[in-house]
């Protein structure tokens, strides 16, 4: 019973394909992957509209006041009324803009938050685009963000627009690689650039109740903490906002977009999150296994969702709770401290694989990530030199 | 299948590259060159290439192709003005193809039969650079490293 509820929606799919039996096999190929590509959508896209209205009720509930509450039950509604707002608003493109790289800026943008979905395991052979380089995969269609970012303020002509895409370009270009370092150690203690078998990697159990995943390792959950907080930079989410932040370069890269090309936006901006919680489920919280034997009769997607909602209501809370960090402060904790400790967590995990894997090696990863941990801090530390501040300006 | 999507991509990399040579924005071209060079990362998958394929787009859409439009954006004055058609190009275009043609025509090793090659998997790649090629890969390391504080000395304020 368990299994066949688990199966579902990959039993819903053979039998639909299966009316399109005898037919040539490039027809089913791509039916197949139509339904997929259509399964992806209609679930994220709901998700982006519950998310949207979940957000601003905690956030709501966070700064003591109401929320959303006019439209449907709990303003639960408040989405559609949104998008039929958007979709009747004035689309307005700049007279000096660059009409065709202002229009293909947020279909671009939309088109890779979409794709780089399509490689996470969402629970047992559900994943809809199954490659074997699937986390190269996702890191290679997502570094087209930048380009569509750089799109969108180059083409709305635009001096904002164009000093929030460096500003977006600067931070994603610098927190790529503490993101994709992290994943390093994922990769090398698997051995597989296959999310499926990393999935399968951590399906196991340590003294029968303790499940494997790699944040319970001392590697691991430096690694998971580095990624997240990549992974916030990486969709711009406060506290890292800082290209569009209003009080400084009105919107940042999207200031000249209105109507339902900004919607698009935003939509692409929690597709993103998505993508880069789900990948983050997958690499260190054990993608869609239960934490526990017991709980296993529970279809592994409900557990998928279960954790990506977890790491979502992470990112709404971080946004209630931390002010906008200074574009400078940010760029030195990448470079100086996150990358560092990223590169620390590929030798910890080393150290972790020789010294047996087992409660020794867990030991010695933690005391290698304890000393440079240590040794940055001591090293990075500011506070100790107090002097007048010094202004410098562009010359 | 593989034959209509070869076509496909086909004419859409040689469209985008056209539009590369003859657009007359220069930004314009170089997003082109971009598409044009998603279009090879894509024959590259369709060969079963996947690794060569994947790490095409990254290196060259999320590195190289936002270095070309910076490049571009920040060293030129004329970004907007329309460029002239380019003689000089067209003629060095035809002489690399007629050269390139020309000696893949003569090269007596190639067979018109295309060989059965094991699929090219990451598993492979890694091995070979973990073992034959330890050496060059080592060397292309110190020379990134080597670029990388290149380009933090050239940065790095003069203190004085």
């Amino acid at each position: 019973m368990s299994s066949s509820l688990d199966q579902i929606f990959v039993t819903a799919k053979r039998w639909l394909l299966s009316w399109l039996a005898g037919t040539p096999d490039w027809i089913i190929q791509i039916a197949s992957s139509l339904l997929n590509i259509f399964a992806l959508l209609a679930v994220f896209l709901t998700l982006f509209a519950l998310i949207s209205v979940l957000e601003r009720k905690i956030l709501a509930r966070m700064q003591n006041r109401y929320g959303p509450n006019r439209v449907g039950p709990f303003g639960l509604f408040q989405p559609i009324a949104d998008g039929i707002k958007m979709l009747i608003k004035e689309d307005i493109v700049p007279a000096r803009a660059d009409r065709v790289v202002h229009f293909l800026a947020p279909v671009l943008i939309a088109a890779v938050a979409i794709l780089t979905l399509g490689v996470i395991p969402y629970g047992r052979n559900m994943t809809p685009f199954a490659i074997d380089g699937g986390i190269l995969f996702f890191f290679a269609v997502g570094s087209a963000t930048e380009l569509a970012v750089f799109m969108a303020g180059w083409g709305s002509n635009n001096k904002f627009s164009m000093l929030g895409a460096m500003r977006a370009i600067a931070q994603m270009f610098s927190y790529e690689l503490p993101l994709i370092i992290a994943v390093l150690p994922v990769v090398m203690v698997v051995g597989s650039l296959t999310p499926d078998k990393i999935v399968a990697a951590q399906a196991q159990y340590t003294f029968g109740f303790v499940p494997r995943w790699f944040v319970f390792t001392p590697w691991g959950a430096t690694a998971f903490i580095l990624f997240f907080v990549s992974g916030l930079v990486e969709s711009n989410r406060t506290p890292f906002d800082v290209p569009e932040g209003e009080s400084e370069i009105v919107a940042g890269h999207m200031t000249e977009y209105s109507g339902f090309k900004y919607a698009t936006f935003f939509m692409a901006e929690y597709l993103g999150m998505f993508a880069v919680s789900g990948l983050a489920v997958t690499l260190f919280l054990g993608g869609w296994h239960g934490p526990a034997r017991a709980l296993e009769i529970v279809p592994s997607y409900v557990w998928f969702f279960i954790k990506l909602s977890a790491l979502l209501f992470v990112y709404i809370w971080l946004r209630g709770t931390l002010p906008r960090i200074r574009v400078d402060q940010m760029m030195n904790v990448a470079w100086k401290f996150m990358l560092p400790m990223a590169f620390t967590c590929v030798i910890a995990a080393a150290v972790w694989h020789y010294a047996g894997r087992g409660l020794r090696g867990w030991l010695w990863s933690l005391v290698v990530i304890a000393i440079v941990y240590t040794a940055l801090s001591i090293l990075l530390d500011t506070r100790r030199k107090f002097a007048p501040r010094a202004y410098r300006f562009a010359e | 299948m593989n034959s209509a999507a070869f076509v496909v991509i086909a004419i859409l990399t040689l469209a985008a590259a056209l539009a590369t040579a003859t657009l007359q924005k220069l930004m314009h071209a170089a997003l082109c060159f971009a598409v044009a060079l998603v279009g090879v990362a894509a024959f590259f998958l369709l060969l079963g290439a996947e690794f060569v394929g994947l790490v095409l787009v990254f290196v060259y859409i999320g590195a190289v192709a936002v270095l070309i439009v910076f490049t571009i954006l920040l060293t030129r004055r004329d970004i907007g003005k329309d460029r002239g058609f380019n003689w000089g190009g067209v003629l060095v275009a035809v002489a690399v193809f007629c050269g390139l043609t020309w000696s893949i025509l003569k090269t007596p090793s190639l067979s018109s039969v295309a060989p059965h090659i094991r699929a090219l998997t990451v598993k492979r790649i890694g091995e070979a650079l973990m073992t034959n090629y330890v050496w060059p890969l080592q060397c292309i390391g110190l020379l990134l490293t080597a670029a990388l504080i290149g380009a933090l000395i050239l940065v790095m304020e003069e203190r004085g």
